[in-house]
């Protein structure tokens, strides 16, 4: 039983954190909005330079051959830092499912995504919309309860404009005659475990954002003068942050071992990966309620970075499963007959 | 990262379970804020001791059996899934034992701590003041040193355990001069000194949980003192303190709560008169004790690993304090009508332990720093917010 990352975890966390908050700034988010894709290609070079692309893809078609717990703390600085790029979705969700489904669509794909040549992007039918499909080489995508893999010629996107303006989104139309590369049982598995490396890919990229408008929060408390003195010196103040802090605390562990469940493939991966969503939204969600409020005016304008975060945080809520969806999960599992709960049942 | 347990921790999850299901008292103990209840409790410590399961984390030597604190979570978990008594004795062995390892003299630790261990002697805790709650540095209670011997008049309050306890621990003002946390010197006292008298205070159930200790120049010697003089104050916040906090309250405890509570909404579903909200509420249970639970292993593995306990530990006791008493109040509001009864009362059926339990809770966010003082800390030390 250990329950630590190891130096090397930690090394290529803070390396990729230093790279990110060097890149990826909010002058660089604010520019992309302005775009026509939104996204960066000169960035994604980079990405690949660094092995980010690669780190799920198998050290054979020349990636890292990491795994979801290799990767769960660097999701967790990509949303510190509210990255526009579809890096967490590629490497934590497509680049698995791509490996599950083998055969020759992996063996053409993942050394091209490996090398950063190409981008893959996994949506499910279930959320509504894809984010990023428009610059997906290859869309694998769940509707109906079969899996297709898409590419641009195979489908119809229809922009969503979301009230993040880092977001973008799309609802995708299947061209007729395209057949399904997956269905049936084998095809129902595989978009379980989607959803839940989908599920913990909005968890650990919430708690980098609760982390950051902590910090926002934090420093714009101690310069904001009220009364003659610093308004976070206020108890008022001093713990709407302390509730974010408390959420925040007891979030990481829950994904940092949904990571490892899903990295190991686990019995209990599902409740987990539901589990982990769950606290993880809700403390970027209060670090949302909270921040703004301390923030007074300031954090209800479109010129102060903080929003930037929060609507990241608001929508990661809400796709991927929502609360309802993981609270029923969670709920099948304790009200059922097999569901093991109490002490000593965490480690099943 | 390998959540998985070893060989060694599941024999010993094993053992202790095995040994669990051996020596459990037959039938449930009297609460130990009856005298009866203490004397029963304390007899059960002895039993412990003869398994050396009194306090797993502490050296052989000393009946314990040098366990890390992985082993010692396992430990809470199979004691409190076995429905194990209360233990009368946490203030010694959890508060003031690990203090005396790292402060105490050969001797002091020769002289108290295997009579810790077996229960011979039960610590009070006595730290607080009619006018030192929150605000702990404004100790006022004298121990005036004359000679080889200190003489202390004042008065403590809110002391756990302290009606039937053989011994009391506590900061006392040893510098008549001093000011603060300044001044302030650690000594054990035995509560059947002359000069001490012990008010009973009844707790919320009616019964003596807690007392005030009434110090008349009470003379004690010198060597029951820990630490210099002087240094009270930070053998009290010592690095010690902060693995205390996290071992006052286990996972454990509130995964058991929270099962239960589980329980209790499955046998009340069906009912019409349920609030739609206590689902959501049990669900939320459920997930925040295993939070807590998984949080803690974390910390134990990063301990174990030779890091440190920092003030982020603040969250802590927020955190398992708040959780629960939000079951219990989850667990009133399923109830309804029977929650109020007391479970001799003849319409009380099903209520279990709940009211004492939910009682119980409504001390959790005072006690121990109020959580009003733990985000303070949060919000300044942790998360470095301006003090003034």
């Amino acid at each position: 039983m250990d329950f630590t990352f190891t130096e090397d975890q930690l090394l290529f966390q803070e390396s990729v954190r230093d790279f990110l908050l060097n890149e990826v700034s909010t002058e660089h988010i604010r520019k992309s909005w302005e775009t026509e894709t939104g996204r960066d290609n000169r960035l994604w070079q980079q990405f690949a330079e660094l092995g980010l692309t690669g780190i799920t893809v198998p050290e054979e078609a020349g990636g890292l051959g990491m795994n979801e717990l290799d990767f769960v703390l660097l999701a967790r600085e990509c949303g510190y830092v509210a990255l526009p790029e579809p890096l967490v979705n590629a490497v934590l969700v497509a680049v698995p499912l791509l490996r599950e489904l083998g055969g020759n669509l992996a063996a053409e794909w993942l050394p091209q995504v490996a090398a950063g040549e190409v981008k893959v992007v996994a949506g499910l039918e279930q959320n509504l919309v894809v984010e990023d499909a428009h610059v997906a080489d290859l869309l694998l995508y769940a509707q109906g309860g079969a899996i297709y893999a898409l590419t641009q010629d195979q489908m119809r996107l229809t922009y969503n404009e979301s009230i993040d303006p880092s977001r973008r989104l799309f609802t995708v139309t299947i061209a007729e005659g395209v057949e399904p590369l997956l269905a049936g049982e084998a095809a129902a598995s595989l978009i379980e475990r989607t959803l839940n490396r989908g599920a913990l890919a909005c968890a650990a990229q919430a708690l980098g954002l609760a982390q950051r408008m902590i910090d926002l929060s934090v420093v714009y408390t101690t310069d904001r003068q009220q009364f003659g003195k610093p308004i976070g010196s206020f108890q008022a103040v001093k713990h709407l942050m302390a509730n974010v802090a408390v959420a925040l605390e007891y979030a990481k562990a829950p994904v940092y071992r949904a990571a490892f469940a899903l990295a190991h493939d686990k019995e209990m991966t599902s409740l987990a990966c539901s589990h982990a969503k769950l606290v993880a939204c809700e403390a970027a969600v209060l670090a949302a309620k909270n921040g703004i409020q301390v923030h007074g005016a300031m954090g209800y304008t479109w010129e102060l970075d903080l929003h930037i975060f929060m609507k990241k945080a608001w929508a990661l809520a809400n796709t991927w499963g929502d609360a309802a969806f993981h609270k029923s999960r969670v709920a099948d599992y304790i009200f059922s007959q097999g569901g093991a709960v109490g002490a000593g049942a965490t480690f099943v | 990262m390998n959540l998985e347990y070893t060989a060694k921790q599941k024999a010993f999850r094993e053992e202790i379970r095995d040994w669990l299901a051996a020596n459990l008292p037959a039938k449930p103990l009297k609460t130990y804020d009856t005298e009866e209840g203490f004397q029963e409790h304390r007899a059960w410590e002895a039993v412990l001791h003869k398994g050396r399961w009194t306090m797993v984390t502490w050296p052989q030597e000393l009946g314990g059996r040098g366990s890390d604190l992985i082993e010692w979570l396992i430990f809470e978990e199979e004691y409190y899934r076995a429905g194990a008594p209360k233990r009368v004795n946490m203030n010694g062995i959890c508060l003031l034992g690990p203090t005396l390892m790292e402060y105490g003299t050969e001797e002091q630790k020769a002289r108290i701590l295997p009579r810790m261990a077996t229960g011979e002697e039960i610590w009070a805790q006595a730290w607080s003041e009619p006018n030192a709650g929150s605000d702990m540095a404004a100790i006022r209670t004298k121990a005036e040193r004359q000679g080889d011997k200190y003489i202390i008049n004042g008065q403590k309050i809110w002391s756990t355990r302290a009606v039937w306890a053989d011994w009391c621990f506590g900061i006392f003002r040893t510098d008549p001069n001093s000011e603060r946390h300044h001044g302030l010197t650690f000594i054990l006292v035995p509560l059947n000194t002359p000069g001490i008298t012990v008010r009973p205070i009844p707790q919320l159930d009616g019964l003596p949980g807690f007392a005030e200790i009434f110090f008349d120049n009470v003379e004690v010697p010198v060597e029951n003192r820990l630490g210099d003089e002087g240094a009270g104050w930070s053998v009290a916040m010592s690095t010690a303190g902060f693995e205390r906090g996290l071992m006052l309250r286990a996972p454990a405890r509130f995964q058991e709560t929270a099962r239960r509570l589980v329980e209790l909404y499955q046998a009340n579903c069906h009912r019409a008169d349920l609030d739609p909200a206590v689902k959501d509420a049990v669900i939320r249970a459920y997930l925040d004790a295993e939070s807590y639970c998984l949080t803690t292993y974390q910390t134990a593995s990063r301990l174990l690993k030779g890091g440190k306990i920092g003030p982020e530990s603040s969250t802590n006791k927020i955190f398992w304090s708040e959780l629960d008493q939000s079951m219990c109040a989850t667990a009133m509001s399923i109830l309804g009508a029977r929650a109020e009864l007391l479970p001799h009362a003849p319409a009380a059926e099903g209520v279990g332990s709940w009211l004492d339990d939910f009682l119980f809770a409504q001390s959790g966010p005072i006690y121990a720093g109020s959580n009003e003082i733990q985000r303070n800390i949060i919000a300044e030390r942790m998360l470095g917010m301006p003090r003034k």
